[in-house]
């Protein structure tokens, strides 16, 4: 996908002015973070559970190599081709020529964060293939030729209505409003692209690696139906995405669910392990796995790592308050929020995404409600040191740091000037005590006031005080 | 008991009256309060925007400024956050320091956690006739746990009734300098906030951080509430007395 991230301010001004994704988001917040907090009291140790996800994350990490390949020989002995795939471009080549060799016209595909990330849609589609989505988020977007906006729930930034009216235009069928009769419509419409396609695509929330398995985790059944019914299915993998076994799969379920949608287990939870055997009823006569670095491994080795620990629950942009209010697009790239805010800068450039970092309060919300203990502010803040350290921040702010940090580290001078600031702030505020507008500081007086200050320093009062004692 | 007093660079700008208010309670409790002059900034404004060498300048100074007291008090859960979550990451790179900053962080306490867990306070001097409504700042709660603290201690005012909002936990949108980088999402935020103290119909909002407050009461103001009073917690617990701010 191309990047959109140095259009962040625009993009988030731009949101702040429409009205449909505002209530559109307002479901998120009463949705998501309800459901959490209710599902993770289900569990009486929660942040036991927690920490041991955490712990088992670190390590698979910290044995790639080895998992992986031990992935790789296990896939293999089911029969499964596994390929392994440095860029993006790579995989969409992978994937091009998978589906020649196999003369495959069209496809259907499950929800893929890292399908966004290589754009891979687009190249299969300008190479004559003709590619559908079936998530119904994802089906809503393609439809509306849009990009997600939410890694669980692209299509999370519309309304009902607007949906109602994109079926509308696109089905050419009588307009409904329930949701239920939606879906049940978009199921009509999808179900013939099941039956016909020739190959199937999808992505992974996980690999096991002792027993060469892909899973996914999903809630309406096309993901099952992506990898079972075409002739040839493709899952496309982050390295990062590989676990040691099933059963640290099934602990680190209990968290992804409950953290991502507040249900104690999705609808779907479908394993792979290998093409159509002998004797099994269903399955794709041929299965491939692509594992794909795309910048993994240097953000491996860097000191942003901890977010590869990332298992995709969405909780962060669903608790964040900058994400709640903005949504997902004026992100720019394929993760939003406290996640994308790292991930993009790490994957796509540092200098190709400098507000992201920035744009955000440190509340920590995402922090904690992290079901891999990921440190996102602290994240942010390493990205926002490497800015400094590179230059890459706007003089005026450079240097009102060092005038700042220059005063602060010399109290005498720091009394003075506290001294002057304090009075004239004072002075500004006349009788209602407020500041209306501050020269440099617009940002803030644009729709707020500034409380004034009371007219002398803390400092001042206490040397007085002091003296009265005497 | 030698307790020094963090006054914090916007108490010590913008609000002195907290910082005397603090003081007075302080040593009504019999404590003895030092106040190191030459204080000026935790140095997190430095260290959020990505200026470390900055930022351990002033925390350095920090560490000199209070290595003789007993206990180092906050009125301020974002300064007491940065001290104690934060120092020892921001000076792992002097080693030597390592003593000190483990003291310094085992030392230093949130006012309201300070006032509840270490002084055991049961009366407060103040008095609040009125409802109020009370804010967690981000960083207090999140970082140094404060949420029961300056309840129980408000719940001794006399005349005071609480009454909690919808989602007192959620931010105000403040975020240090991402309020004026960020200025529109910032008060997009701040107005969900203030569209909560409305919905509890509370006299004042109480809060025990110098950036949320001057953001809620920003907003406030902006948008044309000037009835509801925005008030830090130890202002309604010292009561009048420290009126000479």
């Amino acid at each position: 996908m191309q990047v959109q991230s140095e259009k962040f301010k625009a993009g988030a001004a731009k949101s702040l002015n429409n009205p449909h994704l505002l209530k559109a988001m307002g479901n998120l917040r009463n949705r998501m973070v309800t459901g959490r907090a209710k599902s993770i009291l289900e569990l009486d140790n929660f942040e036991e559970i927690r920490e041991a996800a955490r712990a088992t994350r670190d390590l698979a990490l910290a044995n790639l190599d080895y998992l992986l390949e031990e992935f790789e020989r296990n896939a293999t002995a089911r029969g499964t081709n596994v390929h392994w795939a440095e860029t993006g471009k790579d995989v969409n080549q992978l994937v091009l020529d998978i589906a020649r060799s196999n003369n495959v016209r069209k496809i259907i595909k499950s929800k893929s964060m890292l399908g966004e990330e290589t754009g891979l849609n687009h190249f299969l589609e300008a190479s004559g293939i003709e590619v559908r989505e079936t998530d119904l988020g994802e089906y809503i977007i393609q439809e509306a030729g849009e990009t997600p906006s939410h890694i669980i729930a692209p299509a999370i930034h519309r309304t009902k209505d607007e949906v109602s009216d994109l079926f509308h235009e696109k089905h050419k069928l009588p307009r409904k409003t329930d949701i239920a009769e939606m879906t049940r419509e978009a199921r009509m419409v999808l179900r013939p692209h099941f039956l016909s396609a020739d190959m199937g695509i999808s992505g992974a929330n996980f690999l096991v690696a002792e027993s060469g398995t892909t899973m996914i985790v999903t809630n309406e059944g096309n993901g099952r139906m992506t990898t079972t019914l075409p002739r040839v299915h493709v899952a496309i993998v982050g390295i990062e995405k590989v676990l040691p076994t099933l059963e640290d799969v099934a602990f680190i379920l209990r968290l992804l669910t409950r953290s991502a949608t507040g249900q104690s287990i999705s609808n779907y939870l479908t394993f792979t392990t290998g093409p159509k055997q002998p004797g099994d009823k269903d399955g794709p006569d041929e299965f491939h796995v692509i594992i794909v670095d795309a910048g993994r491994t240097k953000v491996l080795d860097s000191n942003l790592r901890e977010a590869l620990r990332c298992i995709r629950c969405g909780a962060c942009m669903n608790h964040c308050p900058v994400y709640q209010n903005i949504g997902g697009h004026p992100y720019g790239w394929v993760y939003p929020g406290p996640i994308g805010s790292v991930l993009t800068p790490a994957f796509v450039g540092i200098e190709n995404a400098i507000d992201l970092p920035n744009a955000a309060t440190f509340c920590n919300q995402c922090g904690v409600v992290c079901p891999v203990k990921i440190p996102l502010p602290d994240l942010m803040r390493k990205l926002r040191e490497k800015q400094v350290e590179r230059g890459l921040r706007p003089r005026s702010e450079r240097l009102g740091l060092k005038v700042w940090a220059w005063f602060a580290a010399r109290p005498t001078l720091y009394s003075a000037l506290t001294r002057i600031a304090a009075r004239l702030g004072h002075w500004a505020g006349g009788r209602t005590g407020l500041i209306h507008s501050l020269l440099g500081g617009a940002g803030w007086t644009r729709d707020r006031d500034l409380p004034a200050p009371q007219g002398k320093t803390f400092r001042d009062l206490y040397a007085a005080r002091a003296r009265r004692r005497i | 008991m030698r307790v020094g007093l963090f006054v914090t660079c916007l108490v010590d700008l913008v609000r002195p009256r907290i910082g005397l208010c603090t003081l007075d309670l302080l040593e009504g409790a019999g404590c003895d309060v030092v106040v190191p002059t030459t204080q000026t900034c935790c140095g997190q404004p430095g260290y959020n925007s990505g200026d470390r060498k900055a930022a351990q300048v002033l925390a350095k100074k920090v560490l000199r400024e209070f290595a003789d007291c007993e206990y180092v008090v906050v009125p301020s859960g974002s300064c007491g956050g940065m001290i104690k979550a934060h120092y020892p990451e921001l000076l792992s790179e002097f080693p030597d320091l390592k003593p000190d900053v483990d003291r310094l962080v085992a030392r230093t306490w949130e006012l309201a956690d300070f006032l509840v867990n270490v002084l055991k306070l049961e009366q407060v001097p103040g008095r609040f006739d009125g409802s109020v409504t009370y804010h967690d700042s981000c960083s207090g709660l999140r970082e140094l746990h404060v949420k029961s603290q300056p309840r129980k201690l408000l719940s001794k005012v006399p005349g005071l009734t609480l009454k909690e909002m919808a989602t007192p936990e959620q931010c105000c949108g403040f975020g240090g300098t991402f309020a004026v980088k960020f200025g529109d999402i910032s008060s997009r935020i701040a107005d969900q906030k203030c569209a909560d103290i409305g919905g509890t119909g509370a006299d004042a909002v109480v809060l025990g951080d110098l950036g949320c407050m001057l953001n809620i009461e920003g907003r406030l103001r902006r948008r044309g509430d000037s009835k509801t009073k925005v008030l830090h917690f130890v202002e309604v617990l010292a009561g009048t007395r420290a009126s000479d701010g």
